[in-house]
């Protein structure tokens, strides 16, 4: 079914077509917003920019509007079209893509606060900057799931599922490095724990990016990998 | 039908493995455990001339006590196999059939196979309403009595429950007498179904039971569909594929003659593994 899934046009009613694509055009707008916030959000972080995180914080509400937004017309789909199998499976991968990515938003915010707290305590020591590789992490499994929705491509989305416990294992090694240097800095505790909560959004942020990519796996190839071991999920999808 | 009879492959021993073990089985298991499958259908064609060839090489196995639903476009042979399964085909000239069918492992086809029985067991619904001009008892009776039962308080028993079943017992007990016409046609159907099961079949055949009624008779006819599986192996022909979606355990999908897919139901809707099966249930061109 792969080959025909990434099209969902070819509906003897053209309005059903409109109407998906219409959807599916909503919900990578919304990914795109997504991507700017956790991108600025990190970057404030990094230059300790209270500004661009007051930009981040405001704009939370433009993405809690697409959500509901996206989520209506999903809705509208259903009780309209009471779509089948690969249509069926789009706009249950959309209306849960769309949850998770509404979440990203609201862990950028939170970056986006310690942010903020970090500015008012100055900038932050070079010992303090272990976040950024686990930064870039999870913006990468942001977009190559954003990718994978677009292109259908389940390989992709499972690669992300793959890749998370790297982004795990960044998030340990970061934690640690932030623990030694609060040993070593006692008087600068305040400061770490503000990294710290934003480490801890980060981290929830890889983990909503494998969602979605869990979300796109069963869109295509209509198996459900979640909750799966990773060693059982390539049984499960080639049986 | 002569040439038609000939065409039949015959079966010496229309007894299967599965129905002699049910003779040894252990108590507490029931039918649908023991013997899952009600009807096997192998290599079917349908031929109605020679230049018409209504059903190739149909291969299925139909589960017992669930509800199968045939959906596919005009045309595509889902009335013509409901219609081999209680030898409505015999009735139109020229028509071939070859292959096989066993019910309970029973060739259907085998010359010693009782026609009118067979119709008994396999009892059918049409699209329209078809109550005969008589009070709403005598055609729900009107089997019983072909059968040979006469007495009185039999026949009430069987036609009560029979009404109680096709949850029409309500809504006429006050006038049974009254003439089967007068209903409503959701009500017409139900009767017509109560009709069918008075005469105790093990099969329900139902051709698009509900395309002739409105919205809420469909919905009551759908319901009574859901209370009948239990007792029944039931197959519905529709052209409502949601129909299809929300009343079957397992569903095929036809074209042009084919058994493209058959799945259960849930699979079939959400995931289907056919190209042709997704465009149709998908609404695509094909």
């Amino acid at each position: 079914m792969n080959s025909t899934a990434g099209s969902h046009g070819h509906h003897i009613s053209r309005q059903y077509n409109a109407d998906l694509e219409e959807v599916k055009k909503h919900m990578l707008e919304m990914g795109g917003k997504v991507e700017k916030q956790l991108a600025d959000a990190l970057d404030a972080l990094i230059r300790a920019d209270s500004g661009k995180a007051s930009g981040v914080i405001s704009e939370d509400d433009v993405i809690d509007s697409m959500e509901m937004k996206i989520d209506e017309e999903c809705n509208l789909i259903i009780a309209r079209r009471q779509p089948a199998a690969s249509d069926l499976r789009l706009v249950l991968a959309i209306i849960k893509a769309i949850r998770d990515l509404e979440r990203i938003a609201d862990e950028s915010s939170k970056i986006a606060k310690a942010a903020i707290k970090v500015s008012e305590q100055g900038e932050l020591p070079n010992g303090l900057i272990e976040f950024r590789t686990l930064g870039q992490q999870v913006q990468r499994a942001l977009n190559t799931a954003l990718d994978a929705f677009v292109r259908h491509d389940a390989e992709a989305a499972l690669s992300v599922v793959q890749d998370d416990q790297d982004v795990d294992n960044e998030y340990a090694i970061a934690m640690r490095a932030m623990i030694t240097y609060m040993m070593e800095e006692p008087s600068s505790i305040s400061h770490v724990l503000n990294v710290l909560w934003a480490l801890r959004a980060m981290e929830r942020i890889g983990d909503h990016a494998k969602n979605i990519c869990e979300h796109v796996v069963y869109m295509v190839v209509g198996t459900d990998i979640r909750h799966e071991k990773l060693e059982n999920i390539a049984d499960r999808l080639s049986g | 039908m002569e040439e038609a009879a000939d065409n039949r492959e015959q079966t010496q021993d229309p007894q299967t493995d599965e129905s002699v073990e049910a003779g040894h089985a252990a108590e507490n298991v029931t039918e649908e455990e023991l013997n899952p499958i009600c009807i096997e259908i192998r290599k079917l064609n349908l031929f109605y001339t020679k230049h018409v060839h209504a059903l190739r090489d149909i291969h299925l196995d139909i589960p017992r006590n669930k509800v199968t639903a045939f959906i596919g476009p005009s045309g595509c042979g889902k009335s013509s196999l409901l219609r081999c399964l209680n030898r409505m085909n015999d009735l139109i000239d020229d028509c071939k059939i070859k292959g096989k069918i066993r019910i309970d492992g029973e060739d259907i086809y085998h010359k010693q196979v009782d026609v009118a029985n067979l119709r008994r067991r396999v009892g059918m619904v049409f699209q329209k309403p078809n109550p005969f001009p008589k009070s709403i008892y005598d055609n729900v009776a009107y089997g019983l009595r072909i059968q040979g039962i006469g007495s009185r308080r039999i026949l009430d028993e069987i036609v009560e429950n029979a009404l109680r079943l096709a949850a029409l017992w309500d809504e006429v007990k006050d006038r049974m007498d009254a003439n089967a016409l007068e209903l409503s046609g959701g009500q017409q159907q139900r009767l017509v179904i109560a009709r069918t099961i008075a005469v105790q079949p093990e099969i329900l055949l139902l051709d698009e039971p509900a395309s002739s009624l409105d919205p809420i008779s469909t919905l009551k006819i759908e319901e009574l569909i859901n209370d009948l599986r239990e007792k029944y192996t039931i197959l519905i022909v529709t052209h409502n594929m949601q129909q299809a979606a929300r009343v079957s355990d397992y569903a095929a999908f036809m074209d042009m003659g084919n058994m493209i897919e058959f799945d259960s139901t849930d699979t079939l809707f959400t995931n289907p593994s056919e190209k042709q099966t997704e465009d149709y249930i998908t609404g695509r061109y094909g």
